[in-house]
């Protein structure tokens, strides 16, 4: 999907700790706001973001609907082993988007 | 319709945004205390990096550092942070491990009101880490005109 910006270096050398960066078009409504014709808008947030580092979950994220609209996180990891990172985004409406980068280890 | 109904009318829908219950800090301390059941929670080693003075509630850059090796042995768990006016208290948790390296999250939120935040810290030997910061928002998150 093209709705995803992930910004991770494309090597690094091993031992080191990359950062990690990732943006999502989401609205993420809260829940809590009238829309145009008085009634509340339903619930539509990212209720939670994972990463995965070769399979192996590095970090997560919990999201509530505190979170901006188009939620961006950032992150560390360690760079262990050449690989692909697998960022996922579930949420409300049965949203569920995936994105992966691969990361080169010398 | 008369011009006292009208009124009357309007009154009603400017006070419709501040409808739903409010996060007070009551309430915030409810879901700190859900979170870390009844361990003590220590002032320090956690860093809350956000502006101060924020002129858009809408989108708020915010950063918790955490000072900790990340080794095996000792890391950080998790990073939770919480809002004491936002309707709900809860902001994020984040879950961490010697994978990570450094302890540090970075993310943008929405406040709706000046609070106070607070950022607590899990460590791997079970020990809680805190660290708090006042913020005064200018333009508050969820009250822009949809009409």
């Amino acid at each position: 999907m093209a709705n995803v910006l992930v910004n991770a270096p494309k090597s690094a050398k091993r031992g080191a700790i990359v950062e990690i960066k990732a943006l999502i078009l989401h609205p993420m409504e809260t829940g809590f706001r009238p829309g145009p014709n008085g009634t509340i808008i339903p619930r539509n947030i990212i209720e939670r973001f994972t990463a995965r580092w070769n399979g192996a979950e590095i970090f997560s994220m919990d999201m509530s609907p505190a979170i901006s609209a188009n939620p961006f996180v950032s992150f560390f990891a360690v760079a262990t082993e050449s690989g692909t990172v697998r960022l996922r985004w579930t949420g409300d409406q049965g949203f569920a988007v995936e994105e992966q980068v691969a990361i080169t280890v010398e | 319709m008369d011009r006292r109904r009208f009124l009357a009318g309007t009154a009603v829908l400017a006070v419709l945004p501040l409808a739903p219950a409010a996060a007070t800090p009551d309430s915030m301390a409810a879901a700190i205390s859900r979170v870390i059941g009844n361990a003590g929670v220590t002032e320090g080693r956690v860093a809350l990096d956000l502006p101060p003075l924020i002129e858009n509630g809408n989108t708020v850059p915010l950063t918790v550092s955490v000072d900790s090796p990340m080794t095996a042995a000792d890391h950080v768990k998790a990073i939770h942070v919480f809002n004491e006016k936002n309707p709900q208290p809860n902001v994020f948790s984040a879950r961490l491990s010697e994978r990570n390296g450094k302890a540090v999250v970075g993310t943008r939120i929405k406040l709706g009101d000046s609070q106070r935040i607070v950022a607590i810290a899990e460590t791997s030997d079970g020990k809680f880490w805190s660290a708090s910061a006042d913020v005064i928002v200018t333009l508050a998150a969820c009250l822009e005109d949809l009409t």
